[in-house]
C-alpha cells in the first residue's frame, strides 16, 4: 500500500531558518508502523531527514513524536490505524521541548526535571544482608510505573506545562511515585514535602492528555493523583492544592452543588489579603458578565441531598 | 577533556562499569551515543540467572549447565566466576531498587529458564532488562558520574601499544572531540544489525567491537551467532523465552508438539541452539506454516498471560494482530545475539597480562556482548547474558579503576590536537565524497540479507564462502560510498555510515571464524561437518584485523577446570 507522510522538517543550518512541511509517499505493508515509513523515508528518500529510533518494538523509547496533533511512538503507531484509508498523515516533533533537527528534539529539561526528583531508592540504615522482604502485590503494582520508558509523549502533549514551563510534568512525577509506593524507600516524607512545593504535584490541571498518550498504560495522571492523597495523608494540608481539595469536599456536602466563589475564598484563606486583592479585577469581571451568582450561594441546594450525604458516609466508612 | 576511567556504551554492563570504577575512588565518564536509557539492555525480557545459595540452590550446577548449554566452548573459570558470583550480584541489584517479583512470603520469586533443570531465573514481569536498565540509571544520577551522551566514538587512540583515549563526536554538534583516559572500557553491545532481519535495535551495530579490533585486540568465537527460537515473521521482533518457561508449546503445521522428538527430556526448554535448529527442520522438511512454527500459550489461561507475559501479549497485538489468550503466534528462528566478541579476561582486561600469545592492547578493556570472556562459548543460555553485564561490568570496572591508578604519573601522553586534527580530515573526507547512486543503507541491506541467508541455524562451506566474497565486495565499494547530508548538527546520516564501516569489520570477522571451524558446535552448525569435533576443534577461534588484507587467525585452548567435555543432549 502507499503510505503519505507530511513531515514538518527543520534544519538549524539551512538558509532559511524556519520550520516547513514535506510531503513524502513509500511503499508499505499492512503491518508496517509510521516509524517503519519514517525509516523508509530516511533510507531511500532523504538520508538528511533525522528521527531518534532503535528497538522497533515500544521499549527503548526513542522515537516519541506527533502523529496528526497527538503524542505518540512512531514504532507503536500502525499506520492502518491512523490512515486506514491511505490518508496522508501528519508527522512532528514532540511538544513542549525545544527542536533540535526534523523529529529531534532537545530532552535536557525532561531529564533535568527527572533528576530533580531524586529519582533513587532512599534507605535509612544498613541495607538487609539478603534482599528486602516485601509484599507480591506491592512490588507488582510498582510494574505499572516501572513500565515508563521515558519516552517523553506525556510531557509533550500535557496542557499544564504549556502554560508553566516550571512543572515538573507527569513523567518525572510518575517516577516520583514510584519510590513513595515502593514499601523498601524510606524518603516519603520529604519528598512529598518537596512535590508539594509551586510545580509541583498540585499544577497538574487533571486534563487526563497524558493518560490518552502514554504508550506503556503507565497513567502518570492516576500517580499524580495518588501523591496528593499521600501528602495530604501525610499532614501536608496547608496548600492551596490541598485547601482546594477539601474545601471543594465541604461545600459539595453542605450543598450539593459546587459553589466557586466559596471555593475560591476557602482555597485562597480569606485574611490572604494580598492574594485577595489580586483577584478582585477578575471578581469584578465576572460580575459584569454574569458569572458570579451572587444570590444563589446563600439560598440553593439541590434536591437529592440526602442521596449526597449518602454518598459521603459511604466513603468515610470505607476510610 | 581526560579521565581515570572512560567507559564506552551505557547499558548494563556500562552503567555498571562505571559505577564499579568511581566506587573504586577513579575520576569517570560515561559515554554514549544514546542517552543510557535507551540502550539495548532493554530489550532482554525474560529475566536473570542466580543460583541462591542460602535457600538450597547451587551455583556449581549453574555453572556445569552453563558449560553444557556452550556446547563445552565456553572457558571454565569464568563461568565458575559468572555462576559463584551471581547470587550476590542479584542481591546487590535488589538493593539498588529492581522491583523483582516476589513469592508469597515476599523474598525473591523465580521462573524456569531453557537449559536449566532448576527455576532460578530472577525476574520482573516480562520486562526484565528495562527495569534493571533504569534502574542502574537511577544510580547513576545518583553517583554524579559524568555522563556523554549522544556522543558517537570514532577511533580508539594508543600511544605505544596503550590505549589513551577515543575520538568521539558530540552528534548534537557536529564536533569532534579527544577524550582523554587512563584505561578505557567498550561496553557497547551486540552486532544484530550485521544481520537482516534481527532482534536488535537498530543501534547495533558492533561498534565497540571493530574499534577494539581495529586497534589490536583479537574477536573471538565470533561464528558463535545465536538464533533465538521465538521471533516474529514480519520485523524480526522478539518474543521472550519467558513464553516457554511459564509453560507455552511449540507446534508444526500438524499441531504436533515437534520438540518430543528433538529433546524428551527438556522439550521446549532445551537449549536455545537445540530448539532453533528443530524448528528451522521442521520449516525446511515441510511441516512449518509460511516459513514459521507456532507459539502457542492459550492453556496458560488468560489472566495468567496479562499478568506474567503481559508485555509479549502487547507485542502479539501491536505487531502481529495475534491476541495471543486466542490463538497461537507464528514465530521462527532469528538472529539475537553473539557470543564472541573482543577477547578479554576474566577481569576484562583486552590483552594478554598473563602471557598466553594473543597480544592485544593494554588500558582497554571489554564487558558484556561486546567482549568474549569466554562465558557463553557456543551458545548462551537465556538469563545468561544480564547476569554477564552486571557480573562482568563490575569486573571490568574494578580492574580499569587499578589500571589507571597504576600508570598515573608514567608520563603517557593522552590524546590531543594531532589526533584531533587526523580524525576530522578523515571525517570531512567522508562528509565530501562524489554523489553516486550508492547508499549506506542499500549496502547495508545487502550485508544484512547476505549473512541471514548464508551464516543462519544451517550453514555450509559453499554459502559461507558467496558471503565472504560479498563482504569483500562491500567493504571495497564502502571506501566510496556517499553521506548524503553535509550538515553538522544532528547528523545521523553520518553516524550510519560510520556505523557500516563497524558493521563490515564484524561481518569480516564471523565469516573468518566460520569458515575455519570445520565442525559443528553450539550455533556453529555445518552442514557439511554434522558432528562436534572435539579432537581438532575444542579451541576458540581469535581473528585479527589486518587492515585492507584478509584478517589473520589463531587459536587458544578452551579452559577446562572440572566439567570434561560429554555427548550433549537435552
Amino acid at each position: 500500500m502507499k503510505t503519505s507522510l507530511r513531515v514538518k522538517r527543520y534544519n538549524p543550518e539551512g538558509d532559511d531558518q524556519g520550520t516547513y512541511f514535506e510531503e513524502f509517499t513509500v511503499d508499505m505493508e499492512e503491518y508496517n508502523t509510521v516509524l517503519d515509513a519514517l525509516i523508509a523515508v530516511r533510507e531511500y528518500e532523504d538520508e538528511s531527514l533525522a528521527v531518534r529510533c532503535s528497538c522497533r518494538g515500544s521499549i527503548c523509547g526513542s522515537c516519541g513524536i506527533r502523529v496528526n496533533g497527538n503524542g505518540a511512538l512512531a514504532c507503536k503507531t500502525k499506520i492502518l490505524s491512523v490512515a486506514p484509508n491511505e490518508e496522508v498523515i501528519t508527522v512532528e516533533p514532540m511538544g513542549n521541548m525545544p527542536v533540535l533537527r526534523d523529529l529531534v528534539t532537545d530532552m535536557t529539561p525532561f531529564w533535568d526535571k527527572l533528576r530533580g526528583v531524586e529519582p533513587w531508592l532512599q534507605v535509612q540504615g544498613p541495607e538487609p544482608e539478603s534482599e528486602y522482604v516485601a509484599s507480591a502485590d506491592a512490588m507488582t503494582h510498582l510494574n505499572g510505573v516501572m513500565s515508563c520508558i521515558m519516552c517523553g509523549v506525556c510531557v509533550s502533549d500535557c496542557t499544564s506545562l504549556e502554560v508553566f514551563d516550571q512543572f515538573v510534568g507527569p513523567a518525572a512525577l510518575a517516577k516520583a511515585y514510584r519510590f513513595v509506593a515502593d514499601p523498601r524507600d524510606e524518603a516519603d516524607l520529604s519528598r512529598l514535602e518537596a512535590l508539594n512545593e509551586p510545580g509541583g504535584i498540585w499544577d497538574c490541571t487533571r486534563c487526563m492528555a497524558c493518560v490518552q498518550v502514554c504508550p506503556k498504560g503507565v497513567a502518570p495522571m492516576e500517580r499524580i493523583m495518588k501523591l496528593r492523597d499521600a501528602a495530604i495523608e501525610a499532614g501536608f494540608k496547608n496548600t492551596p492544592g490541598a485547601r482546594h481539595a477539601e474545601v471543594f469536599t465541604e461545600i459539595i456536602k453542605q450543598d450539593g452543588h459546587l459553589d466557586e466563589t466559596m471555593l475560591t475564598v476557602g482555597t485562597i484563606g480569606l485574611f490572604n489579603v494580598s492574594r485577595m486583592m489580586s483577584l478582585l479585577p477578575i471578581a469584578v469581571r465576572a460580575l459584569i458578565h454574569g458569572k458570579l451568582p451572587l444570590m444563589y450561594p446563600f439560598t440553593h441546594v439541590v434536591s437529592g441531598m440526602t442521596q449526597i450525604r449518602k454518598i459521603f458516609d459511604h466513603v468515610e466508612a470505607k476510610k | 577533556m581526560d579521565f581515570d576511567v572512560l567507559v564506552v556504551g551505557a547499558g548494563l554492563a556500562g552503567m555498571r562499569a562505571a559505577l564499579a570504577a568511581q566506587q573504586a575512588g577513579s575520576d569517570v565518564a560515561i559515554l554514549s551515543k544514546v542517552h543510557p536509557v535507551r540502550s539495548h539492555s532493554n530489550a532482554a525480557q525474560g529475566g536473570i540467572n542466580a543460583a541462591l545459595t542460602d535457600r538450597g540452590d547451587d551455583w556449581e550446577e549453574h555453572g556445569y549447565e552453563t558449560v553444557k548449554g556452550s556446547d563445552y566452548l565456553g572457558d571454565q573459570d569464568a563461568i565458575e566466576i559468572l555462576a559463584e558470583e551471581a547470587g550476590g550480584e542479584i542481591i546487590t541489584l535488589e538493593h539498588m531498587g529492581v522491583i523483582f517479583s516476589r513469592n508469597e512470603e515476599g523474598y525473591l520469586g523465580t521462573r524456569r529458564f531453557g537449559g536449566q533443570q532448576r527455576a532460578r531465573t530472577f525476574f520482573v514481569s516480562d520486562f526484565t532488562g528495562q527495569a534493571l536498565l533504569h534502574v542502574m540509571f537511577e544510580q547513576l544520577l545518583k553517583s554524579g558520574v559524568r555522563v556523554l551522551d549522544e556522543w558517537f566514538v570514532t577511533s580508539l587512540v594508543t600511544h605505544e601499544g596503550i590505549c589513551t583515549g577515543v575520538t568521539a563526536l558530540e552528534i548534537r554538534t557536529g564536533q569532534l572531540h579527544t577524550v582523554g583516559a587512563r584505561s578505557v572500557i567498550l561496553a557497547t553491545g551486540g552486532l544484530g544489525r550485521v544481520f537482516e532481519p534481527s532482534t536488535n535495535g537498530l543501534i547495533c551495530s558492533g561498534d565497540g567491537m571493530s574499534l577494539g579490533y581495529r586497534a589490536g585486540v583479537p574477536l573471538m568465537d565470533m561464528e558463535m551467532v545465536q538464533y533465538h527460537p521465538t521471533t516474529l515473521k514480519g520485523n524480526g521482533l522478539l518474543i521472550s523465552e519467558a513464553a516457554r518457561g511459564e509453560g507455552a508449546h511449540l507446534l508444526n503445521a500438524d499441531g504436533e508438539r515437534f520438540m518430543q522428538r528433538y529433546a524428551p527430556n527438556m522439550l521446549e526448554l532445551a537449549s536455545r541452539d537445540v530448539v532453533s535448529r528443530a524448528e528451522q527442520t521442521e520449516i525446511n522438511e515441510g511441516r512449518g506454516i509460511d516459513g514459521c512454527v507456532l507459539l502457542d500459550c492459550r492453556h496458560l489461561g488468560r489472566d495468567f498471560i496479562l499478568d506474567k507475559l503481559h508485555q509479549i501479549h502487547e507485542e502479539g497485538m501491536t505487531y502481529a494482530n495475534v491476541d495471543l489468550t486466542k490463538e497461537p503466534i507464528p514465530i521462527r528462528p532469528g538472529m539475537h545475539y553473539q557470543m564472541g566478541g573482543l577477547k578479554t579476561d576474566i577481569d576484562g582486561r583486552c590483552w594478554d597480562e598473563l602471557g598466553g600469545g594473543w597480544g592485544g592492547v593494554r588500558g582497554l578493556f571489554a564487558a558484556g556482548e561486546a567482549a568474549c570472556v569466554s562465558l557463553h562459548g557456543g551458545n548462551r543460555l537465556g538469563a545468561n547474558s544480564l547476569l554477564d553485564t552486571v557480573v562482568f561490568g563490575r569486573r571490568s570496572g574494578v580492574a580499569a579503576a587499578a589500571f589507571a591508578k597504576n600508570v598515573i604519573g608514567q608520563g603517557i601522553p593522552l590524546p590531543g590536537s594531532e589526533e584531533q586534527a587526523k580524525e576530522e580530515t578523515r571525517i570531512d573526507a567522508l562528509l565530501s565524497r562524489a554523489a553516486s547512486a550508492e547508499s549506506v543503507a542499500g549496502m547495508r541491506l545487502e550485508m544484512g540479507e547476505v549473512m541471514n541467508e548464508n551464516l543462519a541455524v544451517f550453514r555450509d562451506e559453499a554459502g559461507m564462502k558467496v558471503a565472504f566474497e560479498k563482504i569483500k565486495d562491500l567493504q571495497q565499494r564502502y571506501r566510496s560510498v556517499p553521506v548524503k547530508n553535509s550538515g553538522k548538527i544532528f547528523n545521523t546520516s553520518l553516524i550510519f555510515a560510520l556505523e557500516l564501516g563497524f558493521m563490515l569489520d564484524c561481518a569480516e570477522s564471523i565469516v573468518t571464524g566460520a569458515l575455519q571451524r570445520k565442525e559443528s558446535r553450539g550455533a556453529h552448525t555445518r552442514i557439511d561437518f554434522p558432528d562436534r569435533n572435539d579432537e581438532e576443534w575444542m579451541k576458540h577461534i581469535l581473528v585479527y584485523h589486518q587492515g585492507s588484507e584478509t584478517p589473520r587467525t589463531s587459536t587458544l585452548p578452551v579452559v577446562i577446570t572440572r566439567w570434561e567435555p560429554q555427548v550433549r543432549s537435552y
